[in-house]
């Protein structure tokens, strides 16, 4: 089992709901301090977007932050070396699209994610049959691949997912790209049936935009992934005070 | 296995062509891609359902399409040239081809809208026709800066009952409303069938959209056979995508003549390219050093895409097919030539593969070589730029 997971669970076996924030690596020069801030306002994870020029999967807010840090001039290797500097406890997920890492090389980058203090990686066009050999270059790394489970994915399937992915399942609860928060969602039903199969945490995200909605999904699963909503904040000028207002409002929420 | 077997058969089990193709897509849309696979594998083993393509590429768009020998041209070039005329199927084009095969699929599976990315307009064109044809509801994306340069196709979308959504991310392109398809068909998939325009995208669809495709070379095979030319020295086609270029390859991969595909100068994947992962396949990509995808720039906005279909870049990773870049200035000059001497204005994009072919006539393309041209789109789209351009106005 990988660090990560052993941390993860852990958390959740110490009654604790996990709050992961998402950030976009690069979007201002003391991003840094922007997880720094909500690692400090009881963050358990933080996500780091490495930005790439076509995110199929994400919304407009996700997509322009990463429009922003790309004319910044942000890479896959400053990222790393921001987050080198970091020196936190708290684990590090990275999340991109998988030309980055098969450009950059497969085992190269696998290397690069662990020796920059990334426990983690997302890479959400990267399907379940797509994987194993970068499954199997970031096993050699202790780096998890977290695979995520939609509400269109089958019963089959979802088995296969939950017992594939490593770190936690993510349940994506709604058919949208991030940021959407349309209608009630379903993660409550991916977590039941992923529970039904897998022991591994679960964590619901896309479309937590607010503290009452974190507090409802956290009620159901192990913990809750705010993209989109905390990005926006720091779109708009948000300082390390305001991520850390943000996430002390969604830590309250779900504890 | 036997050469008949060898090139433009089935994908493997993955969806791959050799190292490229696959399946890499969010996992929302990955039953979406499953469940195409299967319906579309039913259909195309379905007699009834083949006869019933057929019958409305006969009806509806005009098949079978004429070969017309260039006399003109092949006497200025000292080649014997023959144009496949797509030009003269509905709509303009090659595109409705493979329009019909999949709106026609998506009755079959139950469904009633589809969407469709599109750059210069041809295929989201083709597509809002089916659409009306068949009684589906549809919507197009179009990236923003396209919709202006094309306004006259988003007015012809518009007049065929579609719905046409300007895409304002990112650059504002094709590959932008590609993107933008998928992140809507995420949300709609249950009741909606993404119509991709070309041979590129997850497994199934490269497969699928040169399998519609297709009927081009397999009419065109018949046809010079007919005329006595079996198989033709060369095959030229443009590329972008490379759905036409699919489709007539289909007809003669297995015989002895080189197949040619032109991309333009400033959207060469395989001139230029290296392999990538982008819209849901693995294929050659022009990307920069840390893998962000770069835009294409072309005189034709259906050759501006920075991919290629992964059948192609197998094909010429294998050597059966080989690929060649035209720049912009060759393009106009070859629009005039085929236009003065057979009466025949050819899309911007069809006029890349005139323009290598005149390069290469008494050359690569030895004097009396028969050609088979595969003549995919009309120009009427393209007379006022192509105005402006002469003009100097552009």
């Amino acid at each position: 089992m990988k660090s990560l997971e052993v941390r993860l669970r852990e958390i959740r076996d110490s009654g604790r709901k996990a709050l992961v924030p998402y950030f976009m690596a690069g979007l201002s020069e003391d991003w840094t301090d922007h997880v720094a801030g909500a690692i400090h306002a009881g963050a358990d994870a933080v996500e780091i977007g490495i930005p790439f020029s076509d995110p199929m999967m994400d919304g407009v807010v996700i997509q322009e932050a990463a429009l922003r840090a790309l004319g910044s001039g942000v890479t896959f290797d400053s990222a790393c070396d921001d987050l080198a500097r970091l020196a936190t406890e708290v684990p590090l997920i990275a999340m991109t699209y998988f030309n980055i890492f098969h450009h950059y090389g497969i085992e190269r980058s696998a290397g690069r994610l662990h020796s920059s203090g990334l426990s983690g990686v997302i890479v959400p066009d990267l399907s379940l049959e797509e994987s194993p050999e970068w499954v199997a270059s970031c096993d050699a790394n202790d780096v998890a691949t977290i695979f995520l489970v939609a509400p269109s994915s089958t019963p089959e399937r979802l088995k296969l997912i939950a017992q594939s992915t490593q770190g936690f399942a993510y349940a994506s609860a709604r058919m949208a790209v991030t940021g959407s928060s349309s209608g009630d969602g379903e993660g409550a039903r991916i977590v039941k049936a992923i529970r039904e199969v897998s022991t591994v945490p679960t964590y619901i995200g896309i479309g937590i935009t607010t503290p009452e909605q974190a507090r409802a999904a956290s009620g159901v699963s192990d913990g809750v992934i705010v993209g989109s909503a905390l990005v926006q904040v720091l779109l708009d000028g948000g300082s390390a005070s305001d991520v850390e207002r943000f996430i002390g409002d969604f830590r309250r929420a779900i504890d | 296995m036997s050469d008949s077997a060898r090139y433009m058969a089935k994908p493997d089990e993955r969806g791959r062509f050799g190292e490229f193709g696959g399946q890499f897509v969010p996992e929302a849309l990955i039953p979406a891609c499953q469940e195409l696979e299967v319906a579309f594998v039913e259909a195309w083993a379905d007699t009834e359902f083949v006869g019933e393509y057929r019958q409305v590429l006969h009806e509806f768009a005009g098949r079978p399409t004429p070969v017309t020998p260039l006399h003109r041209l092949s006497e200025h070039l000292g080649l014997s040239v023959f144009a496949k005329r797509e030009d003269l199927a509905h709509t303009g084009s090659h595109k409705i081809n493979n329009v019909i095969g999949q709106t026609l699929l998506t009755k079959r599976m139950g469904k009633h809208r589809v969407i469709a990315e599109t750059g210069a307009g041809q295929h989201g064109v083709a597509t809002a026709t089916a659409a009306a044809r068949l009684g589906l509801a549809c919507t197009v994306y179009m990236g923003e800066v396209d919709t202006l340069r094309q306004s006259l196709n988003v007015f012809r979308m518009e007049l065929l009952g579609a719905t046409v959504v300007p895409v304002v991310s990112g650059s504002r392109t094709l590959k932008d409303a590609v993107n933008e398809a998928m992140r809507e068909w995420v949300s709609c998939v249950s009741d909606t069938h993404y119509c991709l325009g070309s041979v590129m995208g997850p497994h199934p669809f490269p497969w699928m959209v040169r399998e519609f495709q297709s009927i081009i070379g397999i009419e065109a095979a018949q046809q010079l056979r007919d005329l006595g030319v079996d198989p033709p020295d060369a095959v030229i086609a443009c590329v972008g995508g490379g759905s036409n270029a699919a489709g007539v390859f289909a007809g003669f991969a297995n015989t002895a003549a080189r197949l040619i595909g032109v991309e333009a100068a400033g959207g060469s994947a395989v001139g230029t390219g290296s392999p990538g992962v982008l819209h849901g396949m693995r294929s050659l990509l022009i990307q920069d050093e840390f893998g962000q995808i770069e835009e294409a720039h072309s005189i034709s906005a259906g050759l501006d895409y920075p991919g290629i279909g992964p059948e192609h870049a197998y094909l010429a990773d294998a050597g059966r097919a080989e690929y060649h870049a035209i720049a912009d200035h060759d393009v106009i000059e070859a629009l005039r030539l085929l236009s003065e001497l057979e009466g025949i204005i050819p899309a911007l994009e069809t006029a890349h593969a005139v323009a290598w072919m005149t390069k290469e006539a008494g050359q690569s393309l030895r004097s009396g070589s028969t050609v088979l041209l595969n003549l995919s789109g009309r120009g009427d789209k393209d007379v006022a730029q192509v105005r402006a351009i002469l003009r100097g106005e552009q």
